[in-house]
């Protein structure tokens, strides 16, 4: 079993950080990875998103992989729109697809 | 760059003149003119804008009826943040059904007037024009049963010529991309 690199990151125009973060743990912890072990990083210039291809705050990633991918999303320094399985668009990614997410990077499949 | 000053309930609201989607120039009414106003700031790409979407227009066709007017103004920088082009303002408003102009505030001045703070943000003005609610269209961005209850409450005090219970709430959103 793997332990995977959980990256969060986040900027300050939006206020879902927290939530993220903890939401995050909670699932890592869920998972038996240990949640005090997320590299949280702020992005706070265009060039930081450049640098991190940051489409948008929060982004969690996994393994290198982000939990919802966005290809065609621009970068830059904005609040990220989360499709929940219901239809209803949140700033926060599906607890469930994080998890999944998780397992699947512990499992081998980043 | 940051709001210039802090809008205050119960002053009277700052002038609000700006053009619509089809360049069509919308204004404040004039004092006496419609029972009440509603004015929310919001945009095409945050999370809490479009999540409370929905709940908001729904108010507008239920108090179409009563002679409320609701303006909505997008201020963000459309340059870095393309998704808030005046463009893309019009390509929502043609692929949705909106029941109130969607207004470019370009220069950004309005944003600053009314210190309009986050996406969305709700002020409901009395009909002489007096900011009587200014917050968050109800407490859960992620719960739509809760149907904008803060902001009807309001529109409900003010249209029976009463005080909001809850004057003011902090509105929740994504910070506006001044430039």
């Amino acid at each position: 079993m793997r332990t995977p690199r959980v990256e969060l990151l986040w900027w300050e125009g939006c206020p879902s950080t927290d939530a993220a973060l903890a939401m995050l743990r909670e699932e890592m912890t869920s998972v038996g990875l240990d949640p005090e072990a997320i590299d949280v990083r702020e992005v706070s210039t265009d060039t930081d998103a450049e640098r991190e291809e940051f489409v948008g705050s929060p982004t969690i990633r996994v393994g290198g992989r982000d939990v919802q991918p966005l290809p065609d999303e621009p970068i830059g320094l904005s609040c990220r729109v989360y499709r929940l399985p219901d239809g209803r668009i949140s700033p926060l990614p599906d607890r469930a697809e994080v998890r999944q997410t998780l397992t699947d990077a512990m499992k081998g499949g980043d | 760059m940051a709001q210039a000053s802090a809008t205050k309930v119960g002053e009277l609201a700052p002038p609000l003149e700006l053009r619509d989607t089809d360049g069509a120039i919308h204004a404040l009414p004039t004092p006496g003119e419609v029972p009440a106003t509603v004015v929310v700031w919001t945009c095409n790409h945050c999370p809490y804008a479009l999540a409370w979407h929905d709940r908001i227009v729904q108010v507008a066709r239920d108090y179409e009826g009563r002679g409320v007017r609701f303006l909505a103004v997008n201020s963000n920088d459309a340059e870095r943040y393309p998704h808030d082009s005046l463009e893309a303002m019009r390509e929502r408003v043609a692929s949705e059904d909106w029941p109130f102009p969607y207004l470019h505030d370009e220069t950004q001045e309005a944003a600053r007037a009314w210190a309009a703070q986050v996406t969305p943000h709700v002020y409901v003005l009395d009909p002489e024009l007096r900011i009587r609610y200014e917050g968050a269209p109800d407490a859960d961005h992620m719960d739509p049963g809760l149907d904008a209850a803060w902001l009807r409450e309001a529109l409900d005090a003010v249209l029976a010529g009463s005080d909001p219970q809850r004057p003011a709430t902090d509105p929740v959103g994504c910070s506006i991309k001044w430039k």
